[in-house]
């Protein structure tokens, strides 16, 4: 319960500087990604405020051995760089020149009842369902795989990924 | 550089970095929305609770917001709802497969200087980059 409090709090707060910095209107976000045409340079002093502050106090809380309300502190140490990595971030990226809304912002958003907002919303969650089922198929060929003929199920995996890994070019082909 | 809003955009980042600051202090948790949300869904319910609690203050947060300043929230752009849904469709389940989007690898993950935040940030805002650039010259320079 205290957990949540928090977290209501954390929430509270974030939307709030997304919305004063700008990242609700997407007009801002693909100004932002336009470097070759009119600039507009204020997310990166969205992104430097919120680094500054963090960068500092993320060191400070990290000297703690515990969170106040919890065990212990959940923070990703993963160093290795890899291709889905990659591969997602570029995906993720280009779906944020194309409408103008990353995560957070899109949920934010909801409160005007826009259809922008409600749509990428449902689509975003649309995108994460696909990548689960994808994620689903594909160990699902590998212990295939690892039971029967590999070609095969090789193929069966390739066809379970194929068109989740680029939607539009699959509505395309289709 | 008309649209330029430095003190606004400033303040923001600031408010944006005191909240992952209250999560990681209170929960010992890292605020990355992709990933709270996708937790909030897929999680056990003990586990999933302050996700939803986190997304309600979001919400809450939006529409207090949005009762002081709506012009905040103003959708002025070329974009049609085709493009808006199939962007994101590549927001969705690009996070999922990256690990994470602009507040989990663009602010939290570069204030800890991890290196696959780093690569993920100037990754996505690169694709970003080319989109819109791309989008304009296909939308005839009217972006």
């Amino acid at each position: 319960m205290r957990q949540g409090i928090a977290a209501f709090g954390a929430g509270l707060l974030f939307a709030a500087g997304l919305v004063v910095g700008g990242m609700t209107q997407p007009s801002k976000v693909v100004g932002f990604l336009d470097f070759f045409g009119d600039w507009d340079p204020s997310l990166v002093l969205v992104m430097a405020g919120a680094i500054a502050v963090h960068a500092v106090l993320f060191r400070v809380v990290s000297r703690r051995k515990s969170p106040l309300l919890a065990e212990v502190f959940h923070v990703p140490s993963r160093r290795d760089l890899t291709l889905p990595l990659v591969l997602g971030s570029g995906l993720f990226g280009i779906g944020w020149g194309l409408g103008g809304f990353c995560p957070g912002p899109g949920l934010v958003s909801l409160v005007t009842g826009g259809q922008e907002a409600l749509a990428f919303v449902a689509s975003m969650g649309a995108g994460m369902l696909v990548y689960e089922a994808a994620q689903t198929l594909g160990r699902r060929a590998k212990r295939a795989r690892g039971a029967t003929d590999a070609s095969a199920t090789e193929q069966l995996a390739a066809d379970a990924l194929a068109p989740t890994a680029n939607p539009i070019d699959a509505v395309s082909k289709g | 550089m008309e649209n330029f809003t430095p003190y606004a955009s400033l303040a923001g980042g600031l408010l944006i970095g005191l909240s992952a600051t209250v999560l990681l202090l209170f929960n010992g948790r890292v605020a990355g929305i992709s990933g709270i949300v996708w937790g909030a869904v897929s999680a056990k319910k003990d586990q999933a609770f302050w996700r939803w609690a986190f997304l309600a203050g979001l919400l809450a947060g939006g529409a207090s917001m949005m009762a002081l300043t709506p012009s905040l929230f103003a959708v002025t752009y070329d974009r049609t709802l085709p493009m808006v849904i199939a962007a994101g469709v590549f927001v969705g389940f690009g996070v999922r497969l990256g690990s994470g989007c602009t507040s989990g690898h663009g602010v939290c993950g570069l204030s800890r200087l991890s290196p696959r935040s780093l690569v993920a940030t100037l990754t996505f805002i690169a694709t970003g980059a080319i989109t819109v650039f791309v989008v304009r010259a296909m939308m005839g320079g009217a972006a």
